[in-house]
């Protein structure tokens, strides 16, 4: 993420004068600025712990677990968590532990395909609709259309569709989310363009594509950014959903709706099948909103819950 | 007023035309051959033969486009694979189910979510505030089927209060309807309730530092006067707009609610067509629901204009 894309409401040429114009002696750096009143935030950093937690076991998952998260082990079934198996094991005696802790890494790995391609193909639709206002109307139409959609139903349907695989949850999920991220892009967009700075730019002969790229889009990213984080939130418990219902990824493949959707049959007597991935999972989507919450508070502080 | 609603009702129409070509290509994009996946492994060639030709998938894309919008404007969406029966009514079957587990949500969703961003946004920065900020955070964070999984594991399983599932009309046994829908009404309601005090709490701070607020406090009106009258009736205006998602996210959210709590809802119907390849009803059911919200974000509007009469001549 380019450093001008944390600054809100200030064009971008700030960032290029010369260190000598930068007035007087120690003043910090605008990046700097933003940064330490993020790491002063103590929602921000609660959230940034509690994924930050989540996505460590993620990166780590082959060196901190010993067992396959897949491999069988019969006689070891249903064994309660404590003992030799931290989190205990499920019904085909497979340990809790290596499938949470896989389970963890393909939550992270969907979450964050899923915002990496909102964040291009929902700045690339809308900044083409906020700025070049003759595209608006189809391509917003289109965009108004998938958003009416029921969001998981939609993605069912497009698993559906396609088939039950990781990539295919993921390509749903973009389909769903990506039109909501071109919409909030597409809104501050359209109040950039409208700066006078824009008209400074125009004047002095820039051309439009480097007058949007260069100077409205680091300038309109602030609420995108936020809302990439409630999205990855929003994407890790949409794969959960879809794997609960039995159209995410295929079993044996450890996801966290797929195991409590199998613990189900076993809540009386081992409902640490169930709780074990709920509470990941739960503490993965709180980390991420309060990530986001502390986001929005910094970076688009009108938008703001903590005034 | 009258004319708003046209307008409104005209401005839907591209809308819902680019909705129901969506749909309609949805099942057109089926890799490889949608017959033979509709059919299985087990099929014989004839039987795929037999599904292509029910479903006309052996006639060119714009003889198929042609005939399905047809059918469409004379009110049908093909027939359901599975159930044997015409999409539209089965469709119309299950849907009471789900109006009737989403209604009872939605009011838990107003009364939880207005009242307590109500009480935060009034004893602002306080730890009443606080407390109710973090419910609403905890209620947009936890999963509604791991929520809908503990309580059954607590009340059904455990304590026997409730069933852990199934249904039974409220036409037949109020009583039973309302048990059997009290633990998917709440795990259905938590996230949007959590969403619905944070909106509420956000919105009513913005009114509550208006100046009219400061003047009726100068003239002494009394604090519950001020709440309600003044600020509540201004607050309501943009947290009616909500009410549009909140229907949307709920009939999302109903889908795994009565997946997890057996209700033959439309939710259950469209997971079961999924995962049965049933595609005529996961089309026109998909179709059929998406319409529905479209029209509740009509009324959502026209509410809006109703409220708010400078909305009307934008």
């Amino acid at each position: 993420m380019s450093e001008a894309a944390v600054l809100p409401g200030q064009p971008a040429e700030t960032m290029e004068q010369p260190a000598s114009a930068v007035a007087p002696e120690r003043r910090i750096h605008p990046a700097l600025a933003t940064l330490r009143s993020l790491f002063r935030h103590r929602l921000f950093v609660t959230g940034l712990i509690l994924f930050g937690i989540i996505a460590i076991l993620a990166v780590l998952a082959p060196w901190i677990t010993s067992a396959n998260p897949n491999r069988l082990a019969m006689r070891f079934k249903f064994l309660p968590p404590g003992g030799d198996w931290v989190f205990g094991t499920d019904s085909f005696g497979r340990s809790m532990w290596a499938r949470t802790v896989y389970g963890a890494q393909l939550s992270m790995l969907i979450g964050a395909s899923v915002v990496l391609i909102n964040a291009v193909l929902g700045t690339l639709i809308g900044a083409t609709a906020g700025y070049f206002r003759r595209t608006d109307n189809a391509l917003m139409r289109v965009n108004d259309a998938l958003m009416a959609f029921p969001a998981i139903l939609l993605a069912i349907a497009v698993t559906a569709v396609l088939g039950p695989s990781t990539m295919n949850v993921i390509i749903a999920l973009a389909i769903v989310y990506v039109p909501r991220t071109a919409r909030i892009v597409r809104a501050s967009v359209i109040v950039q363009r409208e700066m006078d700075y824009v008209q400074a730019a125009v004047a002095s002969g820039v051309g439009q594509l480097r007058i949007l790229w260069r100077h409205v889009l680091p300038n309109a990213m602030a609420p995108m950014i936020v809302q990439l984080s409630f999205l990855f939130a929003y994407a890790v418990l949409s794969e959960a959903t879809l794997s609960f219902l039995g159209v995410g990824a295929v079993p044996p493949t450890p996801t966290w709706g797929g195991m409590m959707a199998e613990g189900r049959d076993f809540m009386r007597d081992a409902p640490w099948i169930i709780a074990i991935p709920g509470v990941a999972l739960m503490i993965t989507v709180l980390g991420l909103n309060m990530l986001g919450d502390g986001l929005r508070d910094v970076l688009d502080p009108r938008m703001g819950m903590h005034q | 007023m009258i004319g708003f609603i046209l307008r409104r009702v005209a401005g839907a129409l591209p809308v819902l035309a680019i909705v129901s070509l969506i749909t309609f290509s949805l099942m057109r994009l089926i890799p490889g051959d949608p017959a033979a996946a509709i059919a299985g492994l087990s099929a014989t060639p004839q039987m795929i033969a037999q599904i292509r030709a029910d479903l006309g998938l052996d006639e060119p894309f714009l003889t198929q486009m042609v005939s399905w919008y047809g059918n469409l404007f004379q009110g049908s969406l093909g027939r359901s694979i599975l159930l044997g029966k015409g999409v539209v009514e089965v469709t119309f079957e299950r849907l009471p189910v789900t109006l009737g587990l989403s209604a009872y949500a939605l009011v838990l969703t107003l009364l939880i979510g207005l009242a307590s961003g109500i009480i935060a946004a009034i004893r602002h920065n306080t730890v009443v505030d606080q407390i109710a900020m973090a419910f609403a955070m905890i209620g947009i964070s936890v999963p509604s089927f791991f929520l809908g999984l503990v309580m059954i594991i607590l009340f059904a399983v455990h304590l026997g209060w409730l069933p852990s599932g199934g249904y039974v009309t409220f036409q037949s046994d109020p009583w039973g309807w309302f048990r059997s829908m009290t633990m998917p009404a709440i795990s259905l309601a938590l996230l949007q309730a959590g969403l619905l005090a944070r909106i509420t709490r956000s919105t009513m701070l913005e009114v509550l530092r208006q100046d009219y607020i400061r003047t009726a406090r100068a003239k002494g009106l009394p604090d519950w006067q001020i709440v309600f009258r003044h600020a509540l009736a201004n607050a309501m205006i943009p947290i009616t707009t909500v009410v549009g998602i909140i229907v949307s996210l709920l009939i999302s959210g109903s889908v795994v609610t009565e997946a997890l709590f057996s209700i033959p809802g439309i939710g259950q119907l469209l997971t079961q067509a999924v995962l049965s390849r049933d595609y005529p009803m996961v089309q026109g059911g998909l179709l059929l629901v998406t319409v529905f919200l479209v029209i509740v974000n009509i009324l959502v509007e026209v509410a809006y204009a109703l409220l708010d009469p400078r909305v009307r001549y934008e």
